[in-house]
């Protein structure tokens, strides 16, 4: 084999090695809503099948409900969340000048409750705060994902990268190694999503209830043996503003079904 | 207080089949699992679903244990006549939900 016929096999070869950990071409992105079944699509099309909507129904009822020592409700700061809430969810995570961090939408949620309703803050996961962040979401649907364009977001944003991006836990695996390098495969049964936050909070039938954008997280965290941060931790804010950040543009579907 | 989302056609023709569709949310808790200190949680299921169009009984579901939670009906009647489609759920621990829909039958 002459000299130059090894050359080219070898970049050949090369040429064949798929490129590792490279962010997915705006093109090419797809919401987990692509790889269901037709019966889970339907599900989560159809108003009256979505299960999530009888949580959206519960957080318009506390949306209105007067809470707190201040005896004020949501709508009486922010009037119809209809109008008001509209793309709000789309551009969360947001930067807090007075903490000096960025806060997501549940933090909001409870920053409102606490600092404007005088009233105690809401659990994570509760259902109340399921509720009211569902209907707050679900004022973005159809709205494409426009995070905010805060510099002072930015180190956070990348810090959200680097966890992205980083190997732990006894699996030694990254988030990027499933969802930007083997998404479309099969883990077990299941096809790997992308992991784009469409959806949050959003209705999974092995959970049989809705769900938030960190207790998802804390799944994949766990799956990978690492060491899960707790509820309200730095960490998920800013892996959520790096998420937002990768699926820039894609429409939200808030409240999602997932299988 | 158990929300529900109820799916009726206002209006259909007289003789049209029409789909109804509604939903309920419901923990449909087992009975078969164990709480964090080893105790059985005692099993809550809505164990009847009932739906009547002008006082008759058109549609009638039994519920187990392996159904998840929020049930979700679809099924299918022949709109007759204009009235009211009348909807109740009832659960283990005796409570009973109640949900309705009008439909104008040309």
């Amino acid at each position: 084999m002459s000299p130059a016929k090894i050359l080219g096999t070898l970049l050949l070869l090369f040429a064949a090695i798929p490129c590792f950990s490279a962010e997915i071409a705006p093109a090419e992105r797809r919401s987990g809503y692509a790889d269901m079944s037709r019966e889970t699509r339907a599900m989560e099309d159809d108003d009256s099948a979505n299960p999530g909507m009888l949580s959206v129904l519960d957080g318009e009822a506390l949306w209105n409900q007067k809470a707190g020592a201040a005896n004020r409700s949501c709508a009486d700061c922010h009037g119809d969340a209809t109008q008001t809430m509209k793309g709000v969810a789309a551009r969360y995570p947001a930067f807090d000048a007075a903490r000096g961090r960025p806060v997501d939408l549940e933090g909001q949620i409870n920053i409102c409750r606490s600092e404007r309703q005088k009233a105690a803050p809401l659990r994570f996961e509760s259902p109340e705060l399921l509720a009211l962040s569902a209907y707050v979401a679900r004022q973005s649907r159809g709205t494409p994902i426009s995070p905010a364009t805060d510099a002072r977001l930015a180190p956070f944003t990348a810090a959200g990268g680097d966890f992205f991006t980083l190997r732990q836990g006894q699996l030694n695996l990254s988030c990027a190694q499933c969802h930007d390098d083997n998404w479309g495969k099969r883990l077990a049964g299941n096809i790997v999503p992308q992991g784009h936050p469409t959806g949050y909070p959003l209705y999974r039938l092995e959970w049989q209830s809705l769900g938030s954008l960190q207790r998802r997280l804390r799944t994949c965290i766990s799956g990978m043996r690492a060491e899960v941060p707790e509820y309200g931790s730095p960490e998920y804010v800013n892996l959520e503003l790096f998420l937002m950040q990768r699926a820039r543009g894609m429409a939200m579907e808030s409240p999602a079904v997932r299988p | 207080m158990a929300r529900t989302l109820i799916n009726v056609p206002p209006k259909a023709k007289r003789g049209e089949v029409i789909e109804i569709k509604t939903l309920i949310s419901h923990v449909m808790e087992t009975g078969y699992r164990r709480n964090e200190v080893g105790a059985m949680v005692p099993r809550d299921i809505i164990n009847t679903f009932v739906c009547t169009y002008n006082g008759e009984e058109v549609f009638r579901a039994g519920l187990y244990p392996a159904i998840a939670a929020n049930p979700f009906f679809s099924f299918f009647a022949v709109a007759t006549e204009s009235g009211k489609f009348e909807f109740k759920w009832t659960d283990d621990e005796g409570n009973v939900e109640t949900a309705s829909a009008e439909i104008t039958v040309e």
